[in-house]
């Protein structure tokens, strides 16, 4: 039974699939495409770069596009691969669901308990320091373009505006975003 | 309560290009600065509470935002909020448009957006870190995690696992004695 199949994979992956979407995708690979053979792996990069290109958690957007490939591939009708994709998202969520009620659930309840507020202020400076190494690989060729392209000095001037919009001006994110891609849409047309 | 919840997750869920972290700068923008449902102290507590959960970091925040504010309803909202907007262009995309990747449009605005994303992630990152208590006895904890992260290779999951596990040896031995 295929749908028992990919409740079954994807709950798997939402449940050991720690540390994020890019933790996720080696884990999805695995499953998806070396045990089950859903896709194949060129459609697995298809989809990374898929992820990457549209909004959303990488782990859902996968999750989405795997359950529709893997129902339409085994023959079934386009609105079974709907549900599928569907069926494939939720159970990805599941298990981080019920993880994450029962954690919210102890965390108000013993918030000002003497060892919870220990262990935050032990862990503050480390979700500082989990955020600036995101930023830091972030920074690569495939986001900013290969070392002194031209694309590399638009990326950096992006980088630098978005910076001052945010920091110092106090511009909301989704106005920076839609700006940025504005004005790569414009700037690219013509480089 | 419940449908202003589930707009505005529905809102960061559209604008969150290139995973989790791209989320934070747009999460703190409608729930902390926005809507003041919670401050940014317990923005960052939320943020290893998510990290150290398994599952999708963005829809881990969204959870328990939802639940702090209005329970297992809130919740749900908040996630289905997350999450929809990327069903539903995924499955489009599935669907229909198979060449989405090699549309030259489409490349040039994300090659406009991805750097922006970068600096969307440092603003946050600067902002939280006046909040995180740092003094002479832990300055050094930001850098070497992100060194550990970024150069080593380290899961962040393992580093939240040793401070949380430090951290309770430390209230054994020392504060509970006091």
């Amino acid at each position: 039974m295929i749908w028992i199949r990919l409740f079954w994979t994807f709950f798997k992956i939402g449940l050991f699939g720690f540390g994020g979407g890019y933790g996720m995708l080696s884990l999805i690979q695995n499953e998806v495409v070396e045990k089950q053979t859903w896709i194949s792996s060129s459609e697995f990069t298809d989809i990374v770069a898929v992820s990457q290109m549209t909004p959303g958690p990488i782990g859902i957007n996968s999750a989405t596009y795997v359950g529709y490939k893997a129902v339409e591939n085994a023959g079934m009708s386009r609105a079974d691969a709907v549900l599928g994709s569907l069926l494939a998202s939720f159970s990805l969520m599941l298990p981080s669901f019920i993880l994450m009620l029962l954690i919210s659930a102890f965390f108000m309840r013993y918030k000002d308990h003497k060892a919870v507020q220990t262990v935050l202020a032990w862990l503050r400076p480390v979700v500082v320091g989990m955020l600036a190494a995101a930023v830091l690989l972030l920074i690569n060729p495939e986001n900013l373009g290969a070392s002194l392209t031209p694309q590399f000095f638009i990326s950096i001037g992006l980088l630098v505006g978005a910076f001052l919009a945010t920091y110092v001006w106090k511009v909301g994110p989704i106005k920076v975003i839609i700006a940025a891609g504005i004005l790569g849409g414009v700037i690219y047309s013509f480089v | 309560m419940l449908l202003t919840l589930f707009v505005t997750f529905f809102k960061i869920g559209l604008f969150t290009i290139g995973g989790g972290y791209a989320m934070i700068p747009l999460i703190e923008r409608e729930v902390v600065d926005r809507h003041g449902w919670i401050n940014r102290e317990d923005f960052l507590d939320l943020l290893a509470i998510a990290q150290s959960a398994p599952g999708v970091f963005a829809v881990n925040i969204s959870i328990f935002i939802g639940y702090r504010l209005r329970g297992v309803r809130g919740s749900v909202f908040c996630a289905l909020g997350t999450v929809l907007p990327s069903v539903i262009i995924i499955l489009a995309i599935a669907m229909f448009l198979g060449q989405f990747r090699e549309n030259r449009v489409v490349a040039n605005v994300l090659k406009g957006i991805r750097p922006a994303v970068i600096a969307l992630i440092l603003t946050p990152t600067i902002r939280l870190a006046s909040k995180a208590g740092l003094n002479r006895w832990n300055w050094w904890v930001p850098p070497v995690s992100a060194l550990l992260i970024w150069w080593l290779g380290v899961s962040p999951v393992w580093i939240i696992f040793a401070t949380i596990v430090g951290a309770v040896m430390y209230y054994i031995l020392k504060v509970r004695r006091v």
